[in-house]
């Protein structure tokens, strides 16, 4: 019997007392841990966020991966290999995470590259020059931030304690990728041109990193009762988008909305619509890249396979002789 | 300064080469590995090439015929045997390499005190690889051969003297060898036993002559920063 299994069968005979000391949990802030009792529904709306942010950690590592051969300066360079080995050392964390309510990461693996399970809408925008480099780093970090500093406080234990770790590093990435945009607009007229252009074309689908607006995103409700979730989407975009402009202004780039601008009455700025027919297409598969980054990790799976099988192969050879060797 | 270039360019062109494996390794440890060690290599080429001088200048700015890597670090990739066989073989060299020249109290020393430790860690994992995949399935033996063999031809030019590095070279090869027999003998694999070099590619890019697929690498390599000439990054 898998642990979901386990936690659907609990459900349907859980004892009240079960329902309400979780509930009580919830309620004066303490942490769900892997071995409490939680409700069905809260096991698998948690399996399905720390795997979709498992995934986007991994498939994340695409449009920056691209220029680790192309980076302009072996600083740059290195501080992109520290940034892609940082990624694929969050996906780690963040499947382990799940795997602490019973979900099998090979199985999750197998969902990503089966379309079963989504990864972050961002990643399926192409990286067309070095400056997308520092914007990425600087709006899709800076995003992810404002969405995962709260996470810090989620109510799983396990899932919390990831999110810890991962913004301290998030935090760095941001930070040095403003700072490349920063050393690009002291730098030459092409320079300057390299990153304005790709302040326009990140802004809107940094915004929508964030996900639908409130009223048409319908898993958000639970999962902020549940304290799974802080904030949400449109607080989270809110938030993001009062970060960044002063940010903007600082670097000496136009952030692409015409309708940007603060708001006295409210202490924050109004902003434009995202295209949310374009989120949808993204997030249904139709983005410029879904194809060619699922492509690329569906490949590298299926080349890696053999070396998967030796390792398994290996490794029963080794455990075999050293029974051998304890028995003798 | 030829000594800080010809070992800044091996660590150089093989971190660029174990940088092609981003996003494509077999599983996601092998994702943080390869980038762990060529994140290592990257280290230890900007304090060798800023020896000799400025280190983007020098990554950048210099045409095939002016590097002075080994050809065994510029091959292309391969499969992830062909990889860790390059691994294998360029990592013993390196300790060896480094752990005499931090010995020796010469120029080096400081900076090879330091790499040392790395490249024990590299060592370990080509060795740990090399065994899976030697003695793992029957396919993986066969691909762990080939790329134990098809690069032996490289292996030879490891051991010509480099001006300006004081170790006992000879040592320096009998060592090696020891060492990689060993490994592949535990691995389950044949020794090569070609010739560890052809006759007129003996120290070939020590002398900046170098195979072809490594022009290629230094285009996409160099093209960025070309295109923009006296920018800062």
């Amino acid at each position: 019997m898998t642990a979901q299994q386990a936690g659907s069968s609990a459900a349907l005979d859980a004892p009240p007392a079960l329902q309400e000391h979780f509930e009580s949990t919830i309620a004066r802030d303490q942490r769900i841990e892997p071995r409490d009792w939680m409700p069905d529904g809260y096991r698998k709306t948690l399996i399905r966020q720390v795997a979709q942010h498992a995934h986007s950690e991994i498939i994340g590592m695409q449009p920056e991966g691209e220029w680790i051969t192309r980076a302009p300066s072996l600083r740059r360079k290195a501080i992109l290999f520290a940034k892609v080995q940082d990624e694929a050392g969050h996906g780690l964390y963040l499947y382990s995470a799940a795997e602490t309510l019973g979900a099998d990461r090979a199985d999750l693996t197998e969902r990503l590259l089966e379309g079963r399970q989504k990864y972050s809408s961002i990643f399926n925008y192409p990286t067309l020059s070095f400056a997308d480099v520092g914007v990425i780093g600087w709006f899709v970090d800076g995003a992810a931030i404002c969405n995962q500093v709260p996470l810090c406080r989620s109510s799983y234990g396990p899932y919390a304690r990831a999110m810890v770790r991962i913004c301290k590093e998030e935090s760095f990435h941001q930070r040095q990728g403003y700072e490349l945009l920063l050393t690009m607009m002291r730098g030459t007229e092409a320079q300057r041109e390299m990153v304005q252009d790709a302040v326009n074309r990140w802004w809107w689908p940094s915004l929508m990193m964030f996900g639908p607006p409130d009223e048409d995103s319908p898993n958000s409700a639970q999962s902020m009762a549940w304290k799974i979730k802080r904030h949400s989407n449109d607080q989270l975009r809110q938030r993001f988008v009062d970060m960044t402009v002063p940010q903007a202004e600082k670097l000496g780039v136009n952030l692409p909305d015409p309708q940007l601008r603060w708001n006295e009455e409210r202490g924050h700025h109004d902003f434009g619509t995202p295209d949310w027919d374009e989120l949808k297409r993204v997030i249904t598969g139709d983005g410029l890249c879904n194809t060619q980054r699922m492509e690329r990790r569906r490949t590298a799976h299926e080349e890696g396979a053999w070396v998967r099988e030796a390792a398994t192969a290996h490794a029963a050879k080794q455990a075999a002789s050293a029974k051998k060797g304890a028995a003798a | 300064m030829t000594a800080a270039l010809a070992l800044g360019d091996d660590a150089l062109v093989l971190s660029h080469r174990l940088g092609e494996w981003a996003g494509h390794a077999p599983v996601l440890e092998e994702e943080v590995a390869l980038a762990n060690i060529a994140l290592d290599l990257l280290g230890q080429a900007r304090v060798l090439l800023s020896l000799a001088g400025d280190e983007d200048e020098l990554a950048f700015l210099r045409e095939e015929r002016a590097f002075r890597n080994v050809q065994l670090v510029e091959q292309p990739n391969g499969d992830f045997a062909h990889t860790i066989a390059r691994q294998l073989y360029f990592s013993v060299y390196q300790r060896g390499l480094y752990e005499q020249l931090a010995a020796g109290g010469g120029d080096f020393a400081g900076l090879a005190a330091k790499a040392v430790k790395e490249v024990a860690y590299h060592q370990d994992h080509a060795t740990h690889w090399t065994l899976r995949l030697g003695d793992g399935t029957e396919e993986s033996h066969q691909r762990m051969q080939r790329g134990v063999d098809a690069l032996w031809r490289f292996t030879g030019e490891l051991f010509q003297p480099v001006e300006g590095v004081e170790i006992d070279w000879p040592s320096l090869h009998t060592d090696w060898l020891a060492t990689v027999t060993g490994v592949l003998q535990q691995a389950t694999l044949t020794v090569p036993t070609g010739p560890g070099s052809g006759a007129w590619t003996a120290g070939a890019g020590r002398q900046g002559i170098h195979t072809e697929p490594f022009g290629r690498m230094l285009a996409e390599m160099q093209h960025l920063h070309r295109s923009h000439p006296g920018a800062s990054w």
